[in-house]
């Protein structure tokens, strides 16, 4: 099972570190964590038909489960390969970074496969608490030490919501398990108390602020800014991804009866979420903020399917997060090359004349932010593709155009920096960036996934039709 | 057919990409060499496409060099491309115009050569695309491809405001065609509604059975991302900025390719797909024509810069393509897709021009020229053949349609035709008042008295240019033979389907007469 390969991994990594001290042990923890997610990924091809219940239906191993797994594992496997180089040149050489990687990661498997809430709440308590101190990892950086105070108080608070709301529901259903609850509804000896709305709400609010949606987003820029690029690029695509999951399982399962209730809380909550994030954005100089930004407007786009409650095409948001991930990641890595010990060439300025400089560089960022904008072939497009076409199906039209011209926003300031590779000169002299192997190895793999997926998608959007079948 | 089974369609869409991957691999500073390998991979290019022309089968109608390939069968996206007579003269348009924009970007690009012509060659491939493509998720995705090479030859190359009209090109656009994309959905799940078969073969959505409700909706979206690149008159402001800024080869794309790609989707999907809204639509959409080109041709005269002259100007000849189209007769159909062609060959032609004296002079400001036929009679000549075919003099192309567009016009609706003829006084008037200005009278500038004239390659490209100048304009036949079908094929089509929907939009209204005839006897009668 890839959770007990994770674990092991995560163990080991500590006890590398507890015997071991120095560079050393760093690298062969990192090690450790790369060859962790391999073998996982390799154990979980056996997974991809199972229907499994284990411990009374306290964790189920499914499709839609392994699907999942699937994401985390692959940006686990991504982000350890980058942090073999951000992670000693930002001097975070410590092996707990690793273990929390990959400790993470368990949490989010554990978020996704599991029917019940309380499984889903102790896998969201461990994937958090491994981030909030991964945020505040690089020691003496205050912006670093601030995203990750900020980000455990408001995670806290967020949780708390969560835990509510769980609470609710069970006191006026008598069920933890979300299976049930549908049970339950669908027998109609189900009494509907304003209790049981409460609750519903407050799951809303404790998944919305863990997919940084609007208006419960405000941590996301600081933190995304303040952490190290490598967890924030993890953060933006694994914690949004793993939110997503145990957001649609639960909704899609115990909650679909009260489709129309919940889908009009979502309406307005995605609208919001798409307008605020564009809008934000378009202002933004910080590279790292301005992707968060559309971190937030890319949480809406999913937030639009979503909403449809359709239960074939909620494929689409597994697809998006997939292809998301490549995305992301693939354009923090970018960032994380261009900058250096100490100097982090974060803010726009630094990206003049990269194309003159560096134009494989330049070239590759483009492709990502392109992707990001959603233009064939790339997979960024697929995605939107899907994501609009559920939203179509359902007839939600307003919420789609609203969609795709939010879309034509976010594309002026994806453009923005494009404009600053190609059009601009460098104001101020930038010396020579990181070209270490590890970041060009994840940018190459994630162009080629995106190509692929965007030339190709059907392999991937069949798997992922594949395992929204257990709704 | 004679090029059987051979994918020409596909092959001629890959060849410029498969030159922009050797590109990437040339090392930057070999110019000639990168001048060279784009050239040869242009001509092949036409070369290819040559034979299109003598293979396509004129009196038959509907699709041919089809090839169809599975995508996505379980979405029904397929790889589909056929050609009918409109796309492949629009096809011969393009390859042609990309030999003369490599041609006259040799000396014009001197900065990051080697990404220009990789940009350019990758422009190709998508342009031949969108005319291609019979799948509307290919065709979408070809369409969009447009955009980014666009997006870089403006904004990299261009002049000094190019950042913004690069930014506001790809927005303008962009907004279009993403409304354009909900268009497509919806009519793909209602055609999934109507047959229980989802596809996006166009041939297939032709017969789709859309409410007429769902279509005015359908129309304007897709309308709306059309004539955002046509451009018709309220959305019509990118295009000064991106022509002015653009470079010449840019420029010449853009009016000559790109601008057609506009009126080609209503040709080929908005109208046939939506044909009752297609129908209402007339008289918005002619008057926004007119508009078009009487306010196109005042602004025209007003432009102190030969470029924005120029863009305004298209914007006046676009409108008659327009008013032609939807005259929904065999002349205006006929001499809008004829004006298309002549358009792409005299303002292309004109923009070339322009882009010859900037390399020479640096500016476009007409005040800054002014007598240049005494120092460059060779250019003058040139120049004058260019003007008139734009202004429409007889035995020149652009006679040809403009004369069929007024025909169709006159037909459809007399006081459109009349009003659209005055744009065709005051398109003479700006075009040779322009043309006084920079070549008639003393030369009043030091500068222009030691211009160079034409060297051998810009003769070559400016012959070529006239060449067909003449040919469009005395032997219209050999192109109207390949398009009769076709347009013939499209207005029948056309017409069936309206009455189709006439007669379905007719049907509920009888039977509810029916219904309360019947039962009650008497209350169906009395009004005899």
């Amino acid at each position: 099972m890839p959770e007990l390969v994770v674990t092991v991994c995560a163990l080991l990594a500590l006890i590398i570190e507890a015997f071991r001290k120095g560079k050393g042990a760093s690298l062969a923890s990192g090690i450790v964590c790369l060859a962790g997610s391999v073998i996982a990924l390799y154990y979980m091809r056996c997974l991809w038909n199972q229907n499994i219940q284990l411990f009374n239906g306290l964790y189920v191993i499914d499709g839609f489960g392994t699907f999942f797994k699937f994401i985390f594992l692959t940006i686990l496997f991504l982000i350890s390969i980058i942090s073999l180089a951000y992670a000693a040149r930002e001097g975070i050489g410590f092996g707990e970074y690793y273990a929390l990687l990959l400790l993470g990661v368990l949490g989010m498997m554990v978020m996704v496969s599991s029917n019940n809430f309380v499984t889903i709440f102790i896998g969201l308590e461990v994937m958090s608490l491994a981030i909030y101190v991964l945020c505040g990892l690089v020691t003496g950086n205050l912006k670093s030490v601030e995203a990750s105070l900020k980000y455990f108080m408001l995670g806290a608070f967020a949780t708390a919501f969560l835990l509510y709301g769980i609470a609710l529901t069970y006191a006026s259903s008598g069920t933890i398990d979300v299976k049930q609850l549908a049970y339950f509804i669908k027998e109609d000896c189900f009494d509907i108390t304003p209790a049981f709305f409460c609750g519903m709400a407050l799951l809303i609010v404790g998944f919305g602020f863990k997919i940084a949606s609007v208006p419960f987003h405000m941590w996301t820029p600081d933190v995304y800014e303040g952490a190290p690029t490598s967890i924030t690029a993890y953060m933006a695509t694994g914690v949004k991804a793993a939110a997503f999951g145990a957001f649609l399982r639960v909704f899609y399962t115990g909650f679909l009866p009260f489709i129309d209730d919940w889908s009009a809380i979502l309406w307005f909550i995605a609208v919001l979420t798409m307008i605020v994030g564009n809008v934000i954005a378009l202002v933004q100089n910080n590279i790292k903020r301005l992707l968060a930004y559309s971190s937030i407007a890319h949480a809406g786009y999913i937030l639009v399917a979503f909403v449809t409650g359709d239960k074939v095409l909620s494929s689409s948001i597994l697809f998006y997060l997939m292809v998301y991930a490549f995305m992301n990641i693939g354009a923090f890595s970018v960032v994380m090359l261009l900058g250096r010990k100490g100097e982090p060439n974060e803010d726009i300025e630094s990206y003049a004349g990269l194309a003159g400089r560096h134009p494989f560089v330049a070239l590759c960022m483009s492709i990502f932010l392109l992707s990001l904008t959603g233009i064939p072939p790339l997979a960024g497009f697929a995605g939107k593709f899907y994501i609009f076409s559920a939203a179509i199906k359902s007839h939600y039209y307003w919420l789609a155009v609203i969609g795709v011209l939010n879309s034509v926003v976010a594309a002026y300031y994806y453009l923005r920096v494009l404009m600053y590779m190609y059009f601009k000169e460098p104001e101020r002299e930038l010396g020579a960036i990181d070209l270490s192997p590890a970041y060009v190895v994840v940018i190459l793999i994630s162009i080629a996934a995106l190509l692929y997926m965007g030339i190709l998608p059907r392999d991937m959007l069949l798997l992922a039709q594949k395992s929204v079948s257990i709704f | 057919m004679g090029a059987g089974c051979f994918p020409v369609l596909s092959v001629l869409i890959y060849v410029p990409l498969l030159g922009a991957l050797i590109l990437l691999f040339v090392r930057r500073e070999h110019t000639t060499y990168i001048k060279g390998l784009t050239l040869v991979f242009s001509l092949i290019e036409f070369a290819l496409s040559i034979p299109l022309y003598f293979y396509f089968d004129d009196k038959q109608v509907g699709m041919q060099f089809v090839e169809r390939a599975s995508w996505f069968p379980e979405w029904g996206i397929s790889y589909l491309l056929g050609i009918d007579g409109i796309s492949l003269l629009l096809i011969l348009l393009t390859t042609f115009l990309t030999v003369l924009c490599v041609l006259c970007s040799w000396r014009a690009i001197e900065t990051r050569v080697k990404e220009y012509y990789i940009t350019f060659l990758f422009l190709e491939t998508a342009m031949v695309g969108t005319l291609c493509a019979l799948d509307l998720v290919l065709f979408y995705i070809f369409w969009e491809l447009m955009l980014i090479p666009m997006y870089l030859l403006i904004g990299v190359w261009g002049g000094p405001k190019r950042v913004y009209a690069a930014i506001k090109f790809f927005l303008f656009t962009m907004a279009g065609s993403v409304l354009m994309l909900l268009a497509i959905f919806a009519l793909y799940f209602q055609f999934y509604k109507t047959t229980g078969a989802y596809t996006f073969d166009v041939l297939q959505l032709y017969n789709a059975h859309i409410p007429t409700n769902l279509q005015y909706w359908l129309f304007a979206a897709f309308a709306l991302s059309f004539a955002i690149k046509v451009p018709m008159f309220p959305v019509h402001t990118w295009l000064p900025d991106a022509h002015t800024e653009a470079p010449t080869a840019g420029s010449v794309i853009l009016a000559g390719v790109l601008l057609k790609m506009g009126t080609y989707g209503f040709l080929r999907f908005a109208i046939p797909l939506f044909p009752a809204a297609a129908h209402a639509a007339i008289p918005l959409i002619s008057i926004l024509a007119i508009i078009g080109i009487v306010y196109g041709a005042l602004v025209s005269m007003m432009q102190p810069d030969l470029k924005r002259l120029i863009a305004f100007s298209s914007v006046s000849h676009l409108g008659y393509v327009m008013l032609g189209m939807f005259a929904f007769n065999m002349q205006g159909v006929e001499g809008s897709i004829y004006q298309m062609l002549n358009h792409g060959v005299s303002t292309g032609g004109l923009f070339l021009i322009v882009g010859m004296l900037y390399e020479r002079r640096h500016t476009r400001m007409i005040a800054d020229f002014g007598g240049l036929s005494t120092p460059m009679p060779i250019f003058a000549i040139f120049f004058m053949i260019v003007t008139l075919s734009s202004v429409a003099l007889p035995g020149t192309n652009g006679f040809v349609g403009e004369f069929l567009i007024l025909l169709g016009a006159f037909r459809a609706n007399m006081l459109y035709g009349i009003i659209a003829t005055t744009g065709v006084v005051l398109g003479a008037v700006y075009m040779l008042w322009m043309f006084q200005r920079v070549m008639f009278g003393e030369v009043k500038k030091e500068e222009n008295r030691k211009l160079r004239d034409l060297g051998k390659r810009e003769v070559l490209i400016l012959c070529s240019i006239v060449f067909f100048i003449v040919l469009m304009g005395v032997y219209p036949k050999m192109f109207f033979k390949k398009m009769d079908t076709s347009v013939e094929g499209f207005l029948q089509f056309v017409k069936q389907r309206n009455a189709y929907y006439m007669a379905y939009e007719g049907s509920p209204v009888k039977v509810v007469l029916d219904i309360t005839g019947t039962p009650g006897g008497s209350p169906g009668k009395p009004a005899e």
